[in-house]
């Protein structure tokens, strides 16, 4: 399928932002933006949905708290019973104050790494691949809009180009996907 | 000024203390024959008017952190934090009442150690005399009541100079003030929760108790500053007050929350699993006489902010935030009351008449202080130099 994308550039965020606002309000479909930094409030105007990480957050902290309590319960209740401040040795539950501090610490280990694994699989950014931002310069101090004609069918692209001009920008860029 | 008290507000807050002064004196009625009587009237004056005059004072602390930090969020709600600071002058009058009369009656078995005959007898008291007497805890006493009100003071009259005169000089000498207060409160807030609450348990000793009791002074404020400003949002007052100070402060309540229940568990935990006897009983008497309390208030106030204030819609709902809040309201006043009941009454204590009235008569003044305090003052400081950023808070 081929198809054209935009890369409209910008120096500000603020800039991007409220071109971003004019745009959407004149119904266009903004795929993408790359910027070197977080854009507080972009993801509203441009219609990204909510992340799920917070779900998996949860989920890898549960599978944390659960290998923390069996690991626990065998290696110190089960298979050696240790003496904990010479207390009953025999059950988990009497003993169960002297475990919260690990059962926490596991479970927020597993939460953070879950997370950050999760995130850069997701977003394709493990160590070592390929960059996917168009610009070198949006790791730096550049910001970029992109704008795909198969999303924005009901507009050509001579309209398109209308907008841009009348709203402005630092640089556009047009590249064919095959 | 522009915010007037309700008729409705009014008849609630007088109805409350009419209510609780009613319920106190039953109490007193069904209980004066009683031969704790003396000891449990005055140890339901020390929890009530404790936790009263906290709620101003995490307040005046909580307006100090904001001016030391230089935050920019809070300008909104900023009259509502002085406000709710206002009580300070008043909770200190009741609380300095009450340790005056436990002062004149010896301690009435609360403060074991000013009794005469128990310095006489007992040894460990006597080892901690050279601190835990009549004039130094007074000397003590008035020097934390005069910072708080010098202090409290010079906020409120700079924040008022401020609507008036503009400019960021007042900005900067609240900016050091702030921090300076900080520096008296680190200190004061350990050494007063020592005197005023952990000698009542006078053998028994922990160094994070002084956090402990700042913990849930804080969270109780926090959820006291979440109620008001939601109280006046639904009057319409403070148009600039949107979702995200809502937010915000009801973070703070469930950072707080989380707050309280570590220091609460830091402290068991350890006493618990060192197991030394000196140091265990406290939890010992806790555990047999108070047990249902004790652990009840713990779910209360970490379970029930944990659980249902932990999604950012949670903390923007209006309905769940009052819902919450006053459950863990009256989770601090009941950790407030084992705290002083455990120590001073052991078994013979209990929730009654006595202790609802005077919390109510308590909570019905607090209410008033606050709205005419916030009838005082304008409720938007119009030359605070980040109200700008305040009005756009969006989080």
């Amino acid at each position: 399928m081929s198809d054209k994308v935009l890369y409209v550039m910008y120096d500000d965020d603020e800039v991007l932002k409220n071109s971003a606002k004019k745009l959407v309000a004149k119904g266009v479909k903004i795929a993408e933006v790359f910027s070197p930094f977080p854009i507080h409030g972009i993801d509203s105007i441009i219609g990204v949905k909510n992340t799920r990480l917070g779900i998996m957050a949860f989920l890898y902290g549960l599978t944390g708290l659960t290998l923390a309590t069996i690991g626990m319960r065998f290696l110190m209740i089960t298979d050696w019973p240790m003496n904990i401040g010479g207390k009953p040795n025999f059950s988990y539950l009497e003993n169960m104050l002297a475990f919260v501090p690990i059962s926490f610490e596991f479970t927020v280990m597993c939460a953070a790494h879950g997370m950050a694994i999760t995130y850069l699989l997701r977003n394709k950014t493990l160590p070592g691949m390929p960059a996917q931002n168009p610009d070198p310069r949006t790791t730096d101090d550049k910001f970029v809009m992109e704008i795909r004609l198969s999303d924005n069918q009901n507009i050509s692209e001579a309209d398109l180009d209308g907008m841009l001009q009348e709203i402005g920008f630092f640089e556009l860029d047009k590249k064919e996907i095959k | 000024m522009e915010f007037q008290i309700t008729k409705k507000a009014k008849n609630v807050a007088f109805g409350l203390m009419g209510l609780g002064a009613l319920l106190t004196i039953i109490g007193v009625a069904l209980s004066a024959s009683d031969h704790h009587f003396f000891t449990r009237f005055m140890a339901s004056g020390l929890i009530s008017g404790f936790f009263f005059f906290a709620l101003g004072l995490g307040a005046l602390f909580f307006l100090a952190l904001k001016y030391a930090t230089e935050t920019g969020w809070y300008a909104a709600v900023k009259r509502v934090i002085e406000a709710v600071a206002g009580f300070l002058p008043v909770g200190m009058i009741i609380l300095g009442v009450v340790l005056l009369v436990l002062t004149i009656a010896d301690g009435a078995h609360i403060y074991s150690w000013m009794d005469p005959e128990v310095q006489a007898h007992d040894e460990i008291v006597r080892h901690k005399a050279a601190y835990l007497n009549k004039p130094f805890f007074w000397i003590r006493t008035l020097a934390y009541f005069t910072t708080y009100f010098l202090f409290w003071r010079g906020f409120k009259n700079r924040s008022l100079e401020e609507d008036r005169v503009g400019g960021t000089e007042l900005h900067f000498k609240n900016y050091k003030r702030g921090a300076l207060f900080l520096v008296f409160f680190a200190v004061f807030s350990s050494t007063s929760a020592w005197d005023w609450i952990m000698s009542i348990d006078v053998h028994w000793f922990s160094t994070l108790f002084g956090w402990y009791t700042f913990a849930g002074m804080w969270c109780s404020t926090m959820v006291v500053l979440v109620l008001t400003t939601l109280y006046l949002k639904t009057l319409g007052y403070l148009p600039n007050v949107n979702d995200s100070h809502i937010h915000d402060l009801g973070k703070w309540t469930f950072a707080t929350s989380f707050l309280w229940s570590y220091m609460w568990f830091s402290q068991f935990m350890l006493i618990w699993y060192a197991n030394i006897g000196e140091e265990v009983v406290y939890f010992q008497t806790r555990i047999a006489e108070f047990k249902v309390l004790y652990f009840g208030m713990f779910i209360i106030n970490f379970a029930f902010p944990m659980l249902i204030l932990m999604s950012r819609d949670a903390k923007r709902n209006a309905g769940i935030l009052v819902f919450v809040g006053l459950m863990i309201l009256m989770g601090h006043w009941l950790d407030v009351y084992v705290m002083v009941s455990a120590g001073a009454l052991g078994a013979n204590a209990k929730i009654g008449a006595l202790e609802i009235g005077m919390a109510l008569l308590m909570a019905g003044t607090f209410i008033f202080v606050v709205l005419r305090n916030l009838s005082k003052a304008p409720l938007t400081p119009v030359n605070h130099p980040f109200l700008d950023e305040s009005n756009h808070h969006e989080i």
